[in-house]
């Protein structure tokens, strides 16, 4: 797969139909991947990289590169393409500028989810059946791909691209996913343990910001977070209130915008699962106004700034543990 | 000493209302009008409109300490604002929702619709929510220890 | 002097530590996180190579709250809020984070002293614990740091069965004397205690070896801080960043702070927390930023542990290689990939 992108790549570099692309590259390790702007063919066949461990969504890069002169060639996965989509929607790319190469995606793994399953010192991996074997400084170790992947991953939403100017490899389709799953777990529990288990994950917030600045959905030129005359900045958290009141308010903001591209739990440094807030918000969108997903079409009415007059329920439809 | 004073002084809720301009806060001012009595409790915050209410000032209510926060808004269809209270119907749905998933319970969240006519509906409306949330007992699950008085 | 205890005494060691003074230790706090907290019987020692954060938390926590004012009518009554800590043992701290130490006293504890940080700092006694198996992000043995023989005022090894403990200053010994080795079975007169931690150190350092940041080399940047101050790579290296603090907020090297002050209408209590040069906020003044790009912001980080700290402290480097911004980072950019873009840049430089 990487040689097809590497060549294509080149191609378009070379005939001059963009004047960037924009990939992966990786460093000292084969898993530290960043994502990469290039702008010769050179660069590419030297340090494009595309594999398992290329988990980073590319889609909030455009915004900035998209305002850039000329044109530039970038590989979505299929749950980049929502979000790219939800970005145009929002007028925040500048479509004419960007050349989207759709490309497959069978889950991603983190070089985290490997040291959480006890596998640390690692010099490389590679698929063998429907293992990952690592190679480590301690012996080769094994583990079922299934396991090795991303939560996103594992309950992963769609393998469609909902938008590409041009594909490689096959096209995938919607998936019938257990995303909700753990949302009805907590649903289920007292008030008493919800607040607990939120408690304990929230407070861990180290408010390194990684989830906001890596969210394509979270694009404001100025945070309310980072505004000191907002009333809610705040640099640190300095208690159990300001925690929650950041992904409250962040999961809030996103919602109905949020294509549950499962960035903001990949890099948590702390590991909190902050998808679980913006699942609810999108299960709970889908009860009561009718299935929807954020980024599937270009230009949708997001489901908070529609309304109906009659058909809308009132707020005392929310149940113990929200609208079930 | 100082714990027999604590017992001793019953507890009461603090109500945060916030109500519309031109619907609700009219139905409070016609209850006081019509000498009604409303519980103490309740503090009116007033607001343009029902929409103008964004989540945090939700939150904040309950970091400065109340125990319930109330939205009061005009009749679905009567907004100032033509499409005003369909937003915050929206919003507040699920906003309540996405609290009680983290553990504020909904009993301590509402959002009703009293017109500028309604000044017994608005007595009524308080009484019973402030009788909800006195059931609760106190919200200390977002509260803010820094903003305790004493 | 090394002294042996066997390892399934390791839980009345830790409750007799406890019992001199306040204990904090590693455990674990789900599959993924383990972090430093008071002992209880029954906390296990955590067996993950690094805590998520660092053990700087300890003397220069992420929230410091500094003073409080009150206003009644015109006057403003200034309330110190300071209390002098208990004395504590920090158990269980690997060679890099004691190594930041030093690098944090050098700012902390110069003139003028940080009395905030002092009071901590002297409370604390450090008992220091080799790694058993480094990992692949490692590379603290680049700034001169020994895995296999941390410093700290005691340090420790857990290998074969055993527990091998040695003081390495006053206070480390007074606590090896308080904690009474030999009611739990310790030798004091085991000859073959010190063969074996050699043993141990030799296994460390073969491990470390085949590790592949091994042979980096952190370059002597003193005397070329405007070149590496304009080199190109800021440019290319910025414009990934996401601009978050995450490689900041687990360093353990990070110093910089900020101030706050949260008004309750009442009373404002004034904070200090942790900044990151990464933030668009950051050094923030009334007539704007100096550093208006993410490029500045980037540039500002690395320079700072690789060109300005090493100017200003006899070429140390703020860095201790223990390798969390390579683990945290979102997208992987990290001191490693910018050591090695500065190196082939200057070397580019020298052939032309």
């Amino acid at each position: 797969m990487q040689d097809e992108l590497i060549k294509r790549a080149c191609e378009l570099l070379e005939d001059g139909t963009v004047d960037r692309v924009l990939g992966w590259s990786s460093g000292d390790f084969f898993y530290d991947i960043t994502p990469t702007v290039f702008t010769s063919a050179d660069e590419v066949r030297k340090r494009f990289v595309y594999n398992d461990f290329c988990g980073a969504n590319l889609s909030k890069y455009l915004i900035a590169e998209s305002q850039k002169d000329g044109k530039i060639a970038a590989f979505l996965k299929p749950c980049d393409t929502y979000s790219f989509n939800q970005l145009l929607t929002e007028h925040r790319i500048n479509r004419e500028k960007v050349y989207v190469i759709g490309i497959p995606c069978d889950g991603k793994v983190s070089v985290g989810t490997l040291n959480d399953a006890g596998i640390d010192g690692i010099l490389s991996t590679e698929r063998d059946g429907g293992d990952l074997v690592c190679t480590t400084v301690y012996g080769e170790k094994r583990i079922p791909f299934a396991e090795a992947q991303d939560e996103r991953c594992i309950n992963c939403k769609s393998r469609k691209h909902v938008v590409y100017d041009e594909l490689i490899g096959e096209e995938g389709e919607v998936l019938d996913s257990h995303r909700f799953d753990e949302v009805e777990k907590l649903e289920a529990m007292t008030p008493e343990e919800r607040f607990a288990f939120w408690q304990g994950e929230l407070s861990r917030c180290i408010r390194c910001n990684a989830c906001r600045n890596v969210c394509p959905a979270c694009n404001c030129d100025l945070c309310v977070f980072d505004n000191p005359k907002s009333g809610v900045f705040s640099k640190a958290a300095s208690n159990d209130f300001e925690d929650a009141n950041f992904h409250i308010i962040r999961a809030f903001h996103v919602a109905g915008r949020c294509t549950d591209c499962g960035e903001c739990s990949r890099v948590c440094p702390e590991h909190i699962p902050l998808h679980l807030l913006n699942r609810k918000l999108i299960k709970d969108i889908n009860t009561l106004y009718g299935t929807y997903q954020a980024g599937e079409t270009e230009g949708q009415m997001s489901p908070l700034s529609a309304f109906t007059e009659d058909g809308d329920a009132e707020p005392s439809i929310v149940q113990k543990g929200g609208i079930r | 000493m100082q714990m027999t004073k604590q017992t001793e002084e019953k507890w009461e809720p603090k109500i945060i209302a916030f109500c519309c301009n031109w619907c609700s806060y009219s139905g409070a001012d016609l209850a006081g009008t019509n000498r009604l009595t409303y519980p103490a409790n309740v503090k009116i915050i007033r607001v343009p409109c029902s929409c103008r209410i964004n989540p945090s000032f939700v939150l904040r209510a309950f970091q400065r300490g109340a125990d319930g926060v109330i939205i009061c808004g005009c009749h679905p269809g009567d907004c100032h604002y033509s499409t005003g209270n369909y937003h915050t119907r929206r919003r507040m749905t699920l906003l309540f929702s996405l609290l009680d998933y983290l553990g504020i319970e909904k009993e301590r969240t509402r959002v009703e619709w009293v017109s500028a006519a309604e000044g017994q509906r608005f007595v009524d409306v308080m009484d019973d929510f402030v009788a909800q949330v006195t059931k609760l007992g106190p919200c200390r699950r977002l509260e803010d220890l820094r903003c305790r008085t004493n | 002097m090394i002294v042996k205890v066997a390892e399934q005494k390791l839980p009345e060691l830790l409750t007799a530590a406890a019992g001199v003074e306040k204990l904090y230790i590693p455990v674990d706090k789900s599959d993924k996180v383990s972090v430093f907290e008071e002992y209880a019987p029954g906390k296990t020692l955590s067996r993950k190579l690094n805590t998520l954060r660092s053990a700087k938390d300890f003397f220069f926590p992420q929230v410091q709250p500094m003073a409080k004012f009150r206003m009644e009518g015109k006057k403003i009554e200034v309330i110190d809020t300071r209390e002098e800590p208990q004395d504590f043992i920090i158990f269980g701290v690997r060679a890099c984070d004691v190594r930041s130490f030093d690098i944090l006293d050098r700012v902390f504890l110069a003139d003028p002293v940080d009395t905030y940080y002092e009071s901590r700092r002297k409370h604390a006694t450090i008992v220091s614990w080799a790694c058993a198996e480094p990992s692949e992000t490692c590379f603290c043995h680049s700034f001169g740091i020994d895995a296999a023989a941390p410093e700290g005022d005691a340090r420790m090894w857990i290998a074969g069965g055993w527990i091998y403990l040695e003081d390495l200053t006053e206070k480390g010994a007074e606590l090896l004397k308080a904690l009474d080795l030999p009611a739990l079975g310790a030798d004091t007169s085991d000859e073959d205690a010190e063969k074996e931690v050699k043993a141990e150190q030799d296994r460390i350092h073969s491990i470390q070896e085949k590790l592949p940041l091994y042979s980096l080399k952190p370059a002597d940047n003193r005397q070329k801080e405007l070149e590496i101050f304009n080199s190109p790579v800021w440019k290319e290296f910025s414009d990934k960043c996401l601009g978050c603090g995450s490689c900041t907020f687990v360093c353990p090297t990070c110093q910089c702070f900020d101030i706050e002050d949260f008004n309750d209408g009442h009373t404002i209590e004034r904070y200090r927390c942790w900044d990151s040069c990464m933030y668009k906020d950051f050094t923030m003044m009334a007539a704007g930023t100096p550093r208006k790009t993410q490029l500045e912001r980037f540039r500002q980080r690395f320079m700072h542990k690789l060109v300005y700290y090493p100017i200003k402290n006899d070429g140390i480097y703020s860095c201790v290689g223990c390798g969390r911004c390579l683990r945290r980072c979102p997208i992987h950019m990290n001191i490693v990939k910018v050591m090695k873009a500065l190196e082939e840049d200057a070397q580019c430089e020298k052939k032309n």
